[in-house]
């Protein structure tokens, strides 16, 4: 599919990004700028490290361990282990909700946990510390969970976190603690965060719990972490259907959901990059398959529930489906009859996350937009090419660094819920079962795909394409808007709201259509200023 | 259960951010300036996601991105690269490096690496000045990186000389329309003055005509190296001391005199503010601030009967407490609890000085505290209003206190980089809003539904 709108030559595009950079910069840079090509996809270069004095969106191992995965379950008393500063800066910065049941639920999401490590606890080390705090959470709120997240100078001092987890866990006997060595500098970017979250979710969490779940139809969300409320209207959603949702990873979650999570017949994958590892695991020690879908867009959203239905090929099952699709159908529907007169033919760019880039592409198609550019904080090769690339993605020294656990069918548990012809038949029919086809097959021609945009690159990008949104985070946003192009934040939504599924689909249209008509980028100029060309809008971005 | 001390170990809920972070927000204030911090990325990243949430402006911060191989070896070479991409891509006439607790604990030595990259670079044309604050973040707060800042930029460029007409201004950390107003002031007195950081523009600025690789605005470096040949040096903030300050420096170094006083909020630092302008410039104050005075004077006799005899918690950066707590004594609210996450050890003794029968007034003060330690003196202090920034909403919400939100971070109300807090002015828009939110705490409140007030 080639778009009906105007691109510039995307060669020339890329040319013009990487010219300032010093030759050895451009060198490496030029491998994570390619024109898109879905026949017959390019590779990308991704997952490498930003070269140093390169101003990057990314973030590091901690945010994506502590902030990404752990952070949006509601019953576990996370403690960051290092100086004040990291414990500040995750305190309730994702914006993630949760619902308790009753106001005597445990919630410590709200909560700023730190060890506030002190000059001294740098000398002579943080251990004695560390197990002092684990021992007043402990007795103050008597949690069913404590985890401990390593911040940069841990590691370097030496401080055992695994060790005191242990200790303090055998001598609680009735909490489970266990830490992480999320160090800041480990990994790439947040990507090693979640690798890392991944694994210590797995061993210590998974699995200790095995009441079998309720049910007909039982499913694991993964990679859904309840922005805005996404998780809830899912929620809404799979009640509506008959679908029990066992345990999410890790919007509105809590720690027995996910002590029980095995015991659900299939894992469903929204942030592939960020939880790929937990459906992998899973599949091999329970037999669990996982498969890949997409809750944001009405269209989506229907196509993921009619491929679930498909996975448990159970007829009442689909015909729920339809029925739901079809009673949401009419408010979607009246909502975006309305605006997409308004929004159809503009333009996006999308620079966001590692999977989020992705899905709100398919935002922009249902209001007639197209996507020019985009591309991915934090992802990988697969994330944007597909996972038949995986076994050709070489190990570099940064991916050594994170442990790869060896995981082996369970002897009691394993249960493979699907025989492997009932899974190929599933794959014919298109689902991607324990896959994932990445973001650029479904991006136009000549559109760009750019890995870890740099600041610089952003700025440019914005000059030539001159695009009617720009969809980032809150650190682009308003260098962004200072050219006169409004940004939508993808991470925090804008403090809007939920964005998945069909009402989720509906706040977004009103959004977008809301910054792209909005009259403020008109009132710019002022009127003693020269105006030069015929749109004020126009002229104002940068030439 | 009411704890008195802070006897836990842990911190929960901080009342204070980490020291780099002040580093960061002092650079943002020197022209053409890109701050850099030397360590993990994620440094950064955190650092201008918190920043911006508050100003809603756009803040660029490089750093040497560590990886394990920097953590062992140290992390030279990466500064290095770093610096020289910096260079290249953003044309900065100067880079203000500050360290973070990964440089701080393998202990890189910042200048040594500094003098060796402009041995091999500073041949190929003029670099960027270089500008080297140590901030370590397991010690002290984001205020302390903040004069860190401020001092090593004047060390760097301060240049001694003929005395000139013209006073230095330190003001500390305090809000973009708070700088704005201090140089109007210093403008309509006539007096030529450098005012260090000036994150006015720059972190509260307008659209672009045209795109700025690093936004316009902030205290050229060519105004800094006056600052050795001043007058004076006027700096604000109760508890900082002069071997940290950058009029401490300028004293020391030049023999230029350190005027330090309190933050200027309420009538009487006010008064002592504008006293010392009038001192510096044997000039009498403008007619407009004397108006201003009256109107605010007007104010507080007009509001008395709202605030008299209420009680306050005032929490935030000590300095900022302080000078807050001075004003509510003026106006007749009590601030039962001064509490600050930071811990000069000189917080008791500077308030004292401004409110001398505090120990009778029952004013409490205590610093090193988080936000449950505050929390768990509500019970027994039962205050009227909160008095801080957006990190007490919680304490305000499990305890329906009404919250005046003031100083940084503000990331839950609009406009935090406009409020004012200095002067006549500031203490004026202060009042306003303390008189307003208790009487709208008594409207609301009220079973018989005022409708007039």
């Amino acid at each position: 599919m080639e778009a009906n709108i105007h691109f510039p030559d995307p060669s020339k595009v890329r040319e013009e990004l990487i010219q300032k950079y010093p030759a050895k910069v451009a060198k490496k840079r030029a491998k994570s700028i390619i024109v898109n090509d879905p026949e017959t996809i390019p590779e990308v270069q991704a997952n490498v490290r930003t070269v140093p004095g390169i101003i990057t969106q990314r973030g590091c191992s901690y945010a994506g361990c502590k902030g990404v995965v752990l952070g949006p379950t509601r019953d576990i008393v996370n403690i960051v282990h290092g100086p004040i500063g990291c414990s500040f800066y995750a305190w309730l910065t994702r914006r993630n909700q949760t619902r308790t049941e009753s106001l005597m639920d445990e919630n410590y999401i709200p909560y700023c946990f730190s060890t506030d490590m002190q000059e001294e606890n740098i000398i002579f080390g943080g251990e004695k510390k560390l197990k002092l705090a684990i021992q007043e959470a402990y007795d103050l709120f008597h949690p069913k969970s404590i985890a401990i997240f390593s911040t940069c100078p841990v590691g370097l001092i030496g401080d055992d976190v695994h060790a005191a987890s242990k200790e303090m866990r055998e001598k609680f006997g009735d909490c489970n603690v266990f830490g992480f060595s999320c160090e800041g500098y480990r990994g790439v970017s947040q990507s090693a965060g979640h690798h890392i979250a991944n694994n210590g979710v797995f061993k210590h969490m998974v699995g200790r719990n095995n009441t079998p779940s309720v049910g007909k139809f039982k499913l694991n969300l993964l990679g859904e972490y309840n922005i805005g409320g996404d998780a809830f209207e899912i929620e809404r959603i799979f009640d509506k259907v008959g679908i029990t949702l066992v345990s999410s990873f890790s919007g509105n979650s809590t720690v027995s959901q996910i002590e029980n999570a095995h015991t659900a017949d299939l894992n469903v994958i929204l942030c592939h990059r960020s939880i790929n590892y937990m459906g992998d695991m899973m599949e091999t020690k329970y037999g669990i398959p996982w498969m890949k879908v997409n809750f944001v867009g009405a269209e989506s959203t229907a196509k993921s529930l009619r491929k679930i239905a498909e996975y448990f090929g159970d007829e009442e099952l689909k015909a729920k489906v339809e029925e739901v699709i079809a009673e949401e159908a009419p408010k979607v529907k009246a909502v975006i009859d309305e605006i997409l007169p308004r929004t159809t033919g503009k333009t996006a760019m999308l620079f966001v996350g590692g999977s989020r880039a992705h899905h709100y592409q398919d935002l922009f198609t249902e209001l007639g937009m197209t996507t020019v550019a985009a591309g991915y904080e934090f992802a990988h090769r697969d994330d944007y090419e597909g996972r038949h690339v995986l076994p050709g993605i070489k190990i570099d020294a940064d991916s050594k660094n994170i442990e790869e656990l060896k995981v082996v069918p369970d002897p009691e548990l394993y249960n493979p819920r699907k025989t492997e012809a009932e899974l190929e038949a599933l794959k014919e029919k298109g689902l991607e079962i324990n896959g994932y086809d990445g973001m650029m097959k479904q991006m136009t021609k000549k559109s760009l795909v750019v890995d870890d945009l740099s600041h610089y690159e952003s700025e440019k990008l914005i000059e030539i394409y001159k695009p009617d949104i720009f969809c980032a985070g809150i650190k682009e946003k308003y260098v962004v808007q200072k050219m006169g192009v409004p940004l939508k934040q993808l991470h925090s939504y804008d403090y809007g709201g939920p964005y998945t599924g069909f009402e989720g689909a509906v706040n977004f249209y009103r959004d977008i259509d809301r910054m792209v008509n909005n009259p403020v980028w008109k009132l710019i100029k002022a009127p003693w200023e020269k105006v030069e060309a015929d749109s004020l809008e126009a002229c104002y971005v940068t030439q | 259960m009411i704890k008195e001390a802070t006897a836990k170990t842990a911190t929960q809920n901080a009342c204070r951010l980490c020291n780099p972070l002040g580093a960061c927000l002092a650079f943002r204030g020197i022209e053409k300036c890109v701050p850099f911090l030397h360590g993990s990325q994620g440094c950064a990243t955190y650092i201008r996601r918190y920043i911006i949430s508050h100003y809603k402006e756009p803040i660029d911060i490089a750093s040497s991105n560590f990886n394990e191989e920097t953590a062992v070896f140290g992390g030279s070479h990466n500064l290095k690269i770093g610096l020289k991409n910096v260079t290249t891509q953003y044309k900065p006439e100067v880079i203000g490096i500050a360290t973070t607790c990964l440089s701080e604990t393998i202990g890189e030595d910042v200048p040594m690496i500094l003098r060796e990259y402009k041995a091999a670079y500073g041949s190929e044309g003029p670099l960027p000045q270089m500008i080297f604050a140590s901030t370590p973040s397991y010690q002290g707060s984001h205020i302390d990186g903040f004069h860190a800042a401020v001092r090593a930029a004047v060390k760097t460029v301060a240049e001694g000389g003929a005395e000139k007409h013209l006073v230095n201004i330190f003001p500390g950390m305090i809000s973009p329309a708070d700088i704005r107003y201090l140089k109007e002031i210093l403008a309509d007195f006539g007096l030529p003055f450098v005012l260090l950081p000036d994150y006015s523009q720059t972190l509260d600025g307008g659209p672009w005509g045209e795109y700025h690789r690093i936004p316009p605005g902030g205290t050229p470096m060519s105004a800094i190296a006056c600052t050795g040949s001043a007058a004076a040096s006027i700096e604000f903030g109760s508890t900082l001391e002069s071997p940290k300050s950058a009029a401490g420096y300028l004293e020391e170094r030049f023999g230029v005199p350190r005027l330090d006083m309190a933050m200027p909020v309420g009538i009487r630092e006010s008064d002592h503010f504008f006293e010392l302008l009038e001192k510096l410039t044997e000039k009498p104050t403008p007619e407009k601030y004397r108006d201003e005075r009256r109107r605010l004077v007007d104010a507080y006799a007009d509001g008395h009967k709202y605030v008299f005899g209420k009680k306050a918690i005032v929490y935030g950066e000590e300095d900022l407490v302080i000078s807050i707590a001075s004003f509510l004594n003026e106006i007749g609210i009590v601030p039962v609890l001064c509490a600050s996450g930071g811990k000069s050890g000189l917080m008791r003794k500077r308030l004292l000085e401004l409110v001398p029968d505090m120990e009778e007034k029952g004013i409490k003060v205590r610093d090193g505290v988080d936000f449950v330690d505050i929390e768990n003196e509500t019970d027994t202090l039962q205050p009227d209003l909160l008095i801080g920034n957006s990190k007490g909403f919680t304490m305000s919400k499990k305890s329906s206190l009404p919250l005046v939100r003031i100083g940084f971070p503000i990331h839950d109300r609009f406009g935090g980089q406009r409020l004012l807090h200095l002067g006549y002015r500031g203490t004026q828009e202060l009042f306003d809003r303390i008189v307003n939110t208790i009487i709208e705490q008594r409207q609301n409140a009220s079973p018989i539904g005022y409708t007039y007030m």
